[in-house]
């Protein structure tokens, strides 16, 4: 199938590259509708992927990228159900969109995640398993989880490690601040930075050259320098669903859910 | 170079929450509460951050915005980090 518009996100081939574009308002929170048609995509890649260079993974809403997991969703559901019962649904949801994110990791093309605005969370993993970020000038990244009482779930831990230094994953995660392009940039998360609006055509640009090289070589080079870290990703899911299961987490939900306020996305 | 003084560093923010939320300059006072003001959300007002983090060359944390809802507060956290 190379082309697709589904309620969360479409895809067609451009030039040469597959177009994922995230189109569910307000700024494409990974549910379970995203994630079913996530799944879609990552069946249809193999496919794809005999047609094209490359993938660019973008937004086409203008408050970003993407704010992460619905948390909206996850609360809801866990007020539906026994706890038991919404661990188990807990962890079957991070087991489908950890595949769905480990078939993007080791996609046999080049991908790339074009950023703008906010890309949190869920999100900021989504970005985490291209292998090339580049981000408009007014990206903003975050791994908001411990405001919550979580940590990451969609991979994004063991990825942060495997591109960033240790120090740099404790800060950003420890502290659950949100930073901007200059700092993505210093500390060498984002490859390229595009002027406001600019990312997507930056992406295209990308695309173009690395469509140039030999297929077989990019893969294997790919394969060679961006190991995935299968034991730590396993890892995560247990230690997602050990601290899903605390009240606490319960509570930090409800809060956000129930906020109100103008600063639910401030900590 | 001398660190800008407090008034000029609100007089650029007033200016640049101006320009860009499209509001007249003389309608925003210091002590106004920005999200009313501008009329902005959260997300909003984390985009007015990296407007002004760019603008000051400095990095901001957001949990340093936590409780901050006016400009002259706003000033005062920006002028620690120049």
């Amino acid at each position: 199938m190379n082309e697709f518009k589904g309620q969360t996100l479409s895809w067609q081939i451009v030039n040469g590259a597959i177009e994922l574009a995230l189109h569910r308002d307000p700024c494409n929170e990974i549910g379970s509708l995203t994630l079913e048609e996530l799944e879609e995509f990552a069946s249809a890649l193999p496919a794809l992927t005999n047609e094209a260079q490359a993938l660019i993974i973008h937004s086409t809403l203008k408050a970003g990228f993407s704010a992460g997991a619905d948390l909206r969703e996850l609360f809801e559901r866990g007020q539906q159900m026994e706890k038991a019962a919404a661990l188990r649904g807990v962890r079957e949801f991070l087991a489908r969109i950890h595949a769905v994110m480990n078939a993007l990791d080791a996609a046999p093309l080049t991908t790339i995640a074009a950023v703008h605005g906010v890309t949190f969370g869920g999100g900021f993993e989504l970005a985490l398993v291209c292998d090339i970020i580049i981000a408009d000038r007014m990206a903003r990244f975050c791994f908001p989880e411990l405001r919550l009482g979580l940590i990451p779930g969609f991979g994004g831990i063991p990825r942060l490690k495997r591109d960033l230094g240790n120090a740099v994953v404790r800060d950003l995660l420890l502290t659950g601040r949100s930073f901007n392009v200059m700092k993505a940039q210093q500390i060498g998360l984002v490859s390229q930075i595009a002027a406001e609006g600019e990312a997507l055509r930056v992406a295209r640009a990308t695309a173009s050259q690395v469509g140039k090289f030999d297929r077989r070589t990019a893969a294997t080079a790919k394969q060679f320098v961006k190991p995935i870290p299968y034991d730590e990703l396993k890892r995560e899911i247990d230690i997602f669903c050990d601290l899903y299961s605390r009240p606490a987490v319960e509570e930090g939900l409800r809060k956000f859910v129930e906020n109100e306020g103008v600063q639910p996305y401030l900590p | 170079m001398p660190a800008p003084t407090i008034d000029h560093t609100l007089d650029e923010i007033l200016n640049l929450a101006a320009a860009h939320f499209k509001v007249p300059r003389e309608k925003l006072t210091p002590d106004d509460d920005f999200f009313k003001t501008l009329g902005i959300d959260s997300l909003q007002a984390l985009d007015l951050l990296t407007r002004l983090e760019h603008h000051f060359r400095i990095e901001l944390p957001d949990y340093e915005l936590q409780g901050v809802s006016d400009f002259r507060t706003l000033a005062n956290r920006i002028q620690a980090r120049l």
